[in-house]
């Protein structure tokens, strides 16, 4: 299963990566496609921090343009998931995290079976109300940060009633990935999501 | 209108992700503004743009065995790094123009060889499409020059009105390649334009080992 | 003035012995201990100048060409483009080391150089091709330069350098920049180059600027920002078939003789005797 991870710049994506892979990695196969700004230290952290090797993670280069690789030219994206797929098969799961981007980026569904976007309270409680499709039509919603509410003053319900209002009842969690458990309700909904998808694609790893 | 498509900078084929050369240039300082951008171009149709236009033609004649156009394109891209780039976007492409216009000509050149270079699979596509070679080589001298223009536009903030005249004022230069092209696509493929850019090879080759890159090549 | 001159080197008893050395004025081909010298009996090129070398290395046999002075095109007064010819023909174990004085692009010259170069399968050839634009302070004339190789029949190499006039944005910044002199070194073949040359494929360095003080770890890593920045540098680019290339942009003829001859040593391409 291929899962797009979107979000504003800084709003937590690569840690969200990280942590599921710490999380996760014991129990599946994972690969990690970036369309971040990628340097050697960003690898030799995730490397460090024994989350992943780095033959399990591919760098994509956007051309200044980090909405068109995930939506409208998903070739290079394409590319660098299928290279992971047929080097490391059997994969059970690609993360592919965007570049830092605004509301209105979305991942292809010709590249991902599911996309997370991630916000962090410091934007501002107002985020989801304004909507925009990442925050309309991910499958899941993350409010990272929960722990600086009190210190920018989001008001967490606020954006809890205007998340419902944009998205039904499309999945949410808040969270605080910097404490140590911060992923765990975001992987039990990874593995859930897994398991759904693969009764609907059982000849895709 | 299949021209239109072809050449349009959003033919989802990965062509945005690629600078030709721009993004060494700009990092190096050898391309700043307007005045220099309009001679890297104008360097990179004589050579790049004229190489590509002379291959996607004959390739669009389809009177050559796939593998040779191959051979002449690899003799024509010393530098491995810009062999890699352009069977990666040729890969691409053909992967693309597939799903628009399937047929025996890009099964065929899938079979021949699933990753063709870029001007090749742009030859073949055209003809799948209905072109003709001159339509092909105008499809890779537009490439060749816009590709790159709008990558400068977006890593120098040039004003995008300003780079468009000048692609505008470039309009008869890019046609003359593709008539070059085009010709030389009658006479054996050994003949082909081979005009090769120095420094467009010297970037390639320090762009692949660069660390910071915002574009693919 | 027309002319057709020849070397014809062929491997007998174990010896490589030169059965052809026919000069045709304006050159003169003479043998000395160090290889065969090309002499220049004439001024130039100069326009309309048609002057052809053939060079046949039989299988086996080494040959070592060089000239005894750089050769300056110049326009000539009937309009005509002059044209200088190489082909050669290396055999199964043969080996050509092609290394003359470089060739001057004068003011209003429109010269035309073309090297054809026919390998059959195990032969080897160093290559190297040097262009000076201009004597100092001179606008070149017009020169177009293509090095044609194959290798059992299969082609190796194909590359023309077109600059001057006809040729837009020649000295830009896609292709030649500010440089004074452009060369190009082909290696190829097993009996020349180290593992560099036969082995895998390998990222190729950079063999930076006069700041680099030439040994081999300095050439490997002067990248980046050394190269470009003096608008110069160098780069040994791995062909797709057996063979590196490497291309060079010098200041001067003296900047760009040193980048090659320290690609020749990186590549241990230099002369086996």
């Amino acid at each position: 299963m291929r899962v797009g991870v979107g979000g504003p710049v800084g709003s937590g994506k690569t840690a969200l990566v990280a942590a599921l892979c710490r999380e996760l990695a014991g129990r599946l196969n994972i690969g990690v496609v970036t369309n971040d700004i990628y340097t050697t230290e960003d690898a030799d952290f995730l490397r460090k921090q024994g989350i992943l090797d780095n033959e399990r993670i591919s760098a994509v280069q956007t051309g200044c343009c980090p909405h068109t690789a995930i939506r409208d030219d998903i070739s290079e994206n394409l590319e660098a998931v299928e290279e992971l797929e047929t080097r490391l098969a059997p994969l059970d799961l690609v993360l592919l995290e965007s570049g830092g981007d605004n509301l209105t980026a979305t991942f292809s569904h010709g590249l991902v079976d599911r996309q997370i976007f991630v916000l962090d309270v410091s934007g501002g409680d107002k985020v989801p109300r304004k909507g925009g499709p990442s925050v309309t039509s991910a499958d899941l919603l993350v409010i990272n940060k929960v722990d600086l509410a009190p210190l920018v003053g989001a008001d967490l319900e606020v954006m809890r009633r205007d998340s419902v209002a944009q998205r039904g009842d499309r999945a949410m969690i808040f969270c605080s990935l910097r404490e140590s458990d911060g992923a765990g309700e975001i992987s039990a909904w990874i593995l859930s999501e897994l398991n759904a998808w693969a009764k609907t694609n059982p000849t895709r790893g | 209108m299949n021209l239109l498509l072809l050449a349009d900078g959003r033919f989802p084929a990965g062509g945005h992700a690629h600078s030709g050369g721009v993004e060494t240039a700009v990092a190096t300082g050898a391309v700043t503004g307007i005045g220099s951008l309009e001679e890297f171009l104008l360097g990179r149709l004589a050579t790049t743009g004229l190489v590509s236009a002379g291959l996607a033609a004959a390739a669009c004649t389809l009177r050559h065995p796939w593998a040779a156009l191959d051979a002449e394109a690899d003799a024509r891209t010393p530098s491995p790094a810009l062999r890699e780039v352009s069977r990666r976007q040729g890969r691409q492409l053909l992967r693309t123009a597939r799903a628009l216009w399937p047929g025996s000509v890009l099964e065929g050149l899938a079979v021949s060889n699933p990753s063709p270079h870029h001007p090749v699979a742009l030859g073949a596509a055209s003809e799948a499409a209905g072109l003709e070679p001159l339509e092909a080589a105008r499809a890779a001298v537009f490439n060749a020059v816009t590709g790159p223009a709008s990558a400068a536009v977006r890593l120098l903030g040039i004003d995008p009105v300003s780079v468009h005249r000048l692609l505008a004022k470039m309009g008869p230069d890019m046609d003359d390649a593709a008539h070059l092209g085009a010709r030389a696509s009658d006479g054996p493929p050994a003949e082909l334009p081979c005009p090769g850019s120095v420094l467009l090879d010297l970037f390639a080759q320090q762009h692949a080992e660069s660390e910071m890159r915002l574009f693919a090549s | 003035m027309k002319s057709r001159s020849r070397i014809g080197a062929t491997f007998t008893d174990g010896h490589t012995r030169l059965n052809c050395l026919r000069s045709s004025a304006p050159i003169s081909v003479r043998q000395t201990p160090d290889g065969v010298y090309l002499v220049g009996t004439a001024a130039g090129p100069l326009g309309g100048d048609d002057l052809l070398l053939e060079i046949e290395v039989e299988a086996g046999a080494r040959l070592v060409v060089r000239s005894a002075a750089a050769s300056l095109a110049l326009p000539g007064n009937t309009g005509l483009p002059s044209t200088v010819t190489v082909q050669a023909h290396v055999g199964a174990g043969g080996s050509l080391w092609w290394l003359p004085e470089p060739v001057i692009a004068g003011g209003g010259c429109d010269h035309r150089i073309h090297n054809r170069i026919t390998l059959d399968p195990g032969a080897s050839v160093v290559w190297r091709d040097e262009l000076i634009l201009g004597r100092r302070g001179e606008e070149p004339g017009r020169v177009r330069s293509r090095i044609d190789v194959t290798l059992g029949g299969a082609p190796l190499l194909r590359n023309e350098l077109r600059v001057g006039a006809g040729a837009p944005g020649w000295d830009g910044p896609a292709v030649l920049g500010d440089a004074g002199a452009v060369g190009s070194l082909l290696v190829t073949g097993p009996q020349v180059g180290g593992p560099q040359v036969g082995g895998p494929q390998e990222p190729s360095p950079h063999l930076a600027g006069p700041e680099a003080n030439g040994d081999r770890a300095s050439a490997r890593g002067g990248g980046r920002s050394g190269v470009m920045s003096l608008g110069a540098g160098a780069a040994v680019l791995p062909l797709s078939g057996p063979g590196v290339l490497v291309e060079a942009l010098g200041s001067d003829a003296i900047h760009l003789r040193g980048l090659l001859d320290r690609a020749l040593a990186y590549l241990g391409a230099g002369v086996v005797r």
